[in-house]
C-alpha cells in the first residue's frame, strides 16, 4: 500500500502559512495514497503561479510548464502515455484566464485528465490583482474601482462545454476534497475539480470564514442526483449565499478521447516500437508515382 | 524540333481543378520517364480568381520552374491575356473553341492558337462539362505527340474511387481531344515530348517529403492548426495516422499544438508541429519551455510572406532571423533549412534524431515554393534502410533499473547532455520546471547553479555543431562570382549558375542547409576566397547576409532580394544580375 509520505519530495513548500494550497496538497497526496497509486504512475502537470509549484513539493513525475498552458501539455503527455495518471494542477488565472480556451476544449474533448484548479479568486504570486473568478466589484490593484466583468462560473462553463465530470472542493475540508479528487481520478474522461482556496495574504474578501458560511455539500441534499445535467447546471450556477461543493455532475460510460484514437489501440504510444517495417514505409512511395 | 525540354502552364479559376489537373499531368509525364518540376500559383480564396499550375519537363533532373512557357492550357480567357507574355516564339495556346481570341498581338509574337472544342467534347464523349480539364490535358498530349497511355493510366488512378463509369467517360474525352489536337495542330508545334526508359519515379513536394522522413524517423505525435503552407504535413500525417500508428491532433490553436507536442516529447514520444510563420509566432513562448526543460520537439515552419497575414498562398524567406531568435532568454536550438525536396526528406529524418540527441527544439525551415512544388525523384533518393534512429542519451528501462542514486535529470556532464529518463519508472521519478532548476529539476535561484546550468545547456551546441552539414559548393571551385543562398532559392539559383557557366567558369554557388549552429568558419573562408560575392534571398532585409555579418564579420554588399511573394526563377536572377552590372 502506498502512503501519503511516499509523495513527499525533499523540497518544502514556500506557500504562506495558512495558504489554502497546504490543504489541497494534503488532499491530493491522501487521494493518491488511498487509491494506492505509486509516484512513478502519476504525472502532475502544472502551470505557473503559487499553486503550480505543487509538483516541486510532491514526489511524483512532474512538469511545471507555462502559465495558462497546463492543459495542452498534460494532454500531449496523456496521448503519448495513457498508462499514466495525468493530473493538471493550476490556479484560476492560469486555467480560467489565459488557459480558458484550452479548458473548454479539454472538457468537450473528454480527454482522461484530472483538471484541478486552485481557485482563490485572485492573483497571488504577482501580489494581488483580480482574477477571472473575482466577483463583480472586487477591489484589487488592477481593479481599483472594482472589477467590471462578471465572474467566470467554472462549473457551468465546463458543463456547457460537455464535461463528463464536474466537481468542487474546499481547501479547508481536505478529507472531503480528497474523496472528490479520488472520484475525479477514477472517472474515465475529463474531470474538473474546482477548489475554493483562500489566499490569506491578498484576498481579504473571500476568506476562510467567508467560504465556511456559504459552502454546502451537494451529496447532503435529499434530491442529490449527479447524473441529471439540467439540475447540475442549476447547481453549477449557484454562487452567493450558498456555494456547492462535491461531485455536481458525473456521467459514466462516455468514451474518452484517447480511447477513440486508432493509433492507440496497440497500447500507449511510448511503448510502441519507434519504427514500422521498412516494407510498410516503402509502400508509401507508391502514392507519389 | 525540340524534344523533352519545355514548360506547360494550366490556368483557370479557383475551383476549376487547375491544381489537380496539373498534378495529374505531371505524374503522367513522370510515368514516361521524364523529369518534371511543377509549381502552383493560387489565391487565398476557394472560388474564382486566377490560378495557374506550371510544369517544366526535361530529360534531365530540373531544380526550378522557368519564366518561359511553351504551351498554355487556358481554361479561362483570363489565362490567355495573363500568360501570353511568358510564351516563347513558336509557343501555343490550347483553349476552348467557344472562346473568341483576337489574334493580332499573338501573331506578332509567333504564337500558335489551338482552339479545341473542350466543353463540347466533354459533353459529347463524357456527358459532363466538368471533364473539360481532361479534354485539355488530352489535347496537350496530342499537340506535343506524347503517348496517350500515360495520361490514361493517371486518369484510371485518379478516378478509381469514383467508379468505372467515370473512368471510362474521362478516357473517352481525353482520347477524343488527343486525336483532335494531334490531327489539327501537332504539325505546327515544334516542341515535343517522347517517353524515355527510366525506373518509375516519385512526383513529390517538399512537405510530403518532410512528412515521409518524419514518419520513417519514428515521429508518433503530430499536433497542428491548419495554416498555409504548412497544412499539408498535418493532413498527410492524419491520413496515414491509423496505418502508421501516428497520433495527429488538430488543436484549438498553435499554442496548444506546441504544448501538446512538448508534453508528448517529455513523455518519450517523437513529436512535432507543422506550421507557418503566424502559427509559429504563437508558439514562441513554448519554444523556450522546450529549451529550458530540455524537451525534444520538432517544429516544421513553411514560410509565407508576412508580416501578419501577408500573402497567405505565396512565398518568402522572411522568417530566418525570427526563427533564430524567437522566445525570451537564451537556450540552444537547431535550425535546418533544406533547399530541395530530397533535403526536406532528410531533414525529416535528421530533425528527430537531433531533437532527442541534444534534448532541444529543432526547427525545420521551409517555404511555400519548396512546400508545394513537385519534383521527380528516384525511389532510392529516399533510402529507408539508411535511416538510423539515434535517441542519444535516452535511458532504457534497463538503464533506469540500474540507477543507484537518486536520479538527476539535469546532471552536469562534459557535453552538457544529461541522460534522459521518461515518466513511468520507479527509479527515475523526477519533476521538472520552466523555472531555473538544479540537477534534480527542483526550482532554485542560486546564482552559481544558474551559471552552471546555462553553461550546461548552451554547451550542447558545441557537439551539435559537429553534426551539422557544412555548406555545399555547387559549380567550379573558382569562379568570377560566388552566389550565397539558403532554402528554396537554391533551385532557381543553381539553374542560373548552370546558364552562366555554359561559356566558362563564371559562377559558383554556396548553399547553407544547416543554419544553426551557424557554419561560420567555412562560410567565412569561402567568402575570403571568392572574387565577388552576391547573396540571393527571398526577403527585404537580406537576413542571411545580416546573419553572416553577425557570425563572421564579413559584409556582403551585393544582394539580389525578392519580396513580392513570387519565387525566384533563373531568368529573374540573371536579369537582376545584369541590371546590377
Amino acid at each position: 500500500m502506498s502512503e501519503m509520505k511516499d509523495f513527499l519530495s525533499p523540497v518544502r513548500p514556500t506557500w504562506c502559512p495558512g495558504c489554502g494550497n497546504h490543504g489541497i496538497w494534503n488532499a491530493l497526496k491522501m487521494a493518491l495514497a488511498d487509491l494506492d497509486l505509486s509516484p512513478h504512475e502519476v504525472l502532475l502537470v502544472s502551470g505557473i503561479g503559487c499553486g503550480s509549484k505543487l509538483p516541486d513539493y510532491t514526489r511524483a513525475n512532474g512538469y511545471q510548464s507555462l502559465h495558462g498552458r497546463t492543459v495542452p501539455v498534460a494532454t500531449g503527455a496523456k496521448l503519448a502515455n495513457h498508462a499514466l495518471t495525468v493530473i493538471a494542477v493550476h490556479g484560476d488565472g492560469d486555467g480560467y484566464g489565459m488557459g480558458m480556451g484550452h479548458f473548454v476544449h479539454a472538457a468537450r474533448r473528454n480527454i482522461d485528465l484530472v483538471d484541478i484548479h486552485q481557485d482563490n479568486q485572485i492573483y497571488g504570486l504577482t501580489k494581488g490583482q483580480y482574477s477571472p473568478t473575482s466577483d463583480h466589484g472586487f477591489l484589487s490593484k488592477t481593479s481599483p474601482e472594482g472589477a467590471i466583468e462578471t465572474a467566470v462560473r467554472p462549473l457551468a462553463t465546463a458543463l456547457a462545454a460537455g464535461a463528463t465530470f464536474v466537481s468542487r472542493g474546499f481547501a479547508l475540508d481536505p478529507k472531503h476534497l480528497s474523496r472528490v479528487i479520488q472520484k475525479a481520478i477514477q472517472h474515465k474522461g475529463y474531470a474538473l475539480v474546482d477548489i475554493l482556496q483562500p489566499c490569506v495574504t491578498f484576498n481579504k474578501v473571500n476568506t476562510y470564514d467567508w467560504y465556511k458560511e456559504r459552502v454546502y455539500k451537494v451529496e447532503d441534499e435529499d434530491d442529490y442526483d449527479p447524473t441529471n445535467r439540467e439540475r447540475a447546471f442549476r447547481i453549477a450556477c449557484e454562487w452567493g449565499d450558498r456555494i456547492p461543493t462535491g461531485v455536481v455532475y458525473q456521467v459514466e460510460g462516455v468514451p474518452s478521447y484517447e480511447d477513440q484514437i486508432p493509433a492507440l489501440e496497440a497500447g500507449p504510444l511510448v511503448k510502441q516500437p519507434l519504427q514500422r517495417s521498412m516494407e510498410e514505409y516503402e509502400a508509401l512511395k507508391e502514392e507519389f508515382v | 524540333m525540340v524534344t523533352n525540354d519545355m514548360s506547360f502552364l494550366i490556368g483557370g479559376d479557383a475551383g476549376q481543378g487547375v491544381e489537380s489537373s496539373g498534378a495529374g499531368f505531371a505524374k503522367a509525364l513522370a510515368r514516361g520517364g521524364l523529369h518534371i518540376f511543377a509549381m502552383q500559383d493560387y489565391h487565398s480564396r476557394i472560388r474564382g480568381g486566377h490560378n495557374f499550375f506550371q510544369i517544366r519537363v526535361n530529360k534531365r533532373s530540373v531544380h526550378s520552374h522557368t519564366e518561359a512557357v511553351h504551351l498554355v492550357l487556358a481554361l479561362t480567357e483570363d489565362t490567355i491575356s495573363k500568360h501570353t507574355e511568358s510564351l516563347v516564339p513558336g509557343g501555343g495556346i490550347i483553349y476552348d473553341a467557344e472562346v473568341e481570341v483576337t489574334e493580332k498581338e499573338l501573331d506578332e509574337k509567333d504564337i500558335r492558337l489551338f482552339p479545341v472544342p473542350l466543353s463540347k467534347m466533354a459533353q459529347e464523349h463524357g456527358g459532363a462539362e466538368v471533364m473539360r480539364n481532361t479534354a485539355a490535358l488530352g489535347a496537350a498530349a496530342g499537340v506535343v505527340e506524347y503517348e496517350i497511355d500515360r495520361i490514361e493510366s493517371v486518369i484510371r488512378d485518379n478516378f478509381r474511387k469514383k467508379g468505372e463509369a467515370v473512368i471510362e467517360n474521362n478516357l473517352k474525352v481525353a482520347g477524343a481531344a488527343y486525336r483532335f489536337a494531334r490531327e489539327h495542330y501537332a504539325a505546327e508545334f515544334e516542341f515535343k515530348l517522347k517517353t524515355v526508359d527510366a525506373p518509375a519515379r516519385m512526383v513529390i513536394n517538399g512537405n510530403h517529403a518532410f512528412a515521409l522522413g518524419a514518419a520513417v524517423s519514428g515521429c508518433k505525435f503530430v499536433a497542428g492548426y491548419p495554416m498555409t503552407p504548412g497544412t499539408s504535413v498535418l493532413i498527410w500525417m492524419a491520413t496515414h495516422g491509423k496505418r502508421l500508428g501516428i497520433v495527429t491532433k488538430h488543436t484549438e490553436d498553435e499554442i496548444a499544438a506546441i504544448c501538446m507536442a512538448i508534453g508528448a516529447g517529455h513523455a518519450g514520444v517523437r513529436a512535432m508541429v507543422p506550421t507557418s510563420g503566424g502559427g509559429f509566432a504563437l508558439m514562441a513562448e513554448a519554444l523556450g519551455l522546450a529549451g529550458m526543460t530540455e524537451t525534444p520537439v520538432v517544429i516544421f515552419e513553411a514560410q509565407r510572406p508576412g508580416p501578419s497575414t501577408g500573402f497567405a498562398t505565396r512565398t518568402e524567406q522572411g522568417d530566418l532571423l525570427f526563427m533564430l531568435h524567437a522566445s525570451q532568454g537564451e537556450f540552444p536550438r537547431i535550425v535546418l533549412s533544406p533547399c530541395t525536396v530530397e533535403q526536406c526528406y532528410q531533414a525529416g529524418v535528421r530533425a528527430f534524431n537531433f531533437a532527442e540527441k541534444y534534448q532541444c527544439p529543432v526547427i525545420v525551415l521551409s517555404d511555400n515554393y519548396l512546400a508545394n512544388s513537385l519534383r521527380t525523384l528516384d525511389h532510392d533518393q529516399f533510402d529507408f534502410n539508411q535511416v538510423a534512429i539515434d535517441r542519444g542519451a535516452f535511458l532504457t528501462d534497463e538503464d533506469m533499473e540500474n540507477l543507484s542514486d537518486a536520479y538527476k535529470r539535469y546532471a552536469f556532464t562534459e557535453s552538457g547532455i544529461s541522460p534522459r529518463a521518461i515518466a513511468g519508472h520507479p527509479k527515475a521519478v523526477y519533476s521538472t520546471t520552466s523555472d531555473e532548476h538544479d540537477e534534480y529539476g527542483h526550482i532554485t535561484e542560486d546564482a552559481g547553479n544558474r551559471v552552471k546550468m546555462m553553461d550546461k545547456r548552451m554547451r550542447k551546441l558545441e557537439e551539435a555543431a559537429r553534426d551539422m552539414q557544412p555548406p555545399e559548393l555547387y559549380g567550379p571551385h573558382r569562379a568570377d562570382v560566388t552566389f550565397i543562398c539558403w532554402g528554396s532559392t537554391y533551385g532557381p539559383l543553381r539553374e542560373a549558375v548552370d546558364i552562366l557557366n555554359e561559356d566558362g567558369d563564371r559562377a559558383n554557388l554556396l548553399t547553407i542547409m544547416d543554419m544553426w549552429p551557424f557554419p561560420k568558419d567555412s562560410v567565412g573562408q569561402r567568402i575570403d576566397a571568392s572574387k565577388r560575392v552576391i547573396i540571393v534571398e527571398g526577403n527585404y532585409a537580406g537576413q542571411l547576409a545580416e546573419l553572416i555579418r553577425m557570425c563572421t564579420g564579413r559584409e556582403i554588399e551585393e544582394r539580389i532580394l525578392r519580396f513580392d511573394g513570387r519565387p525566384f526563377s533563373p531568368e529573374y536572377i540573371l536579369q537582376r544580375l545584369k541590371e546590377g552590372e
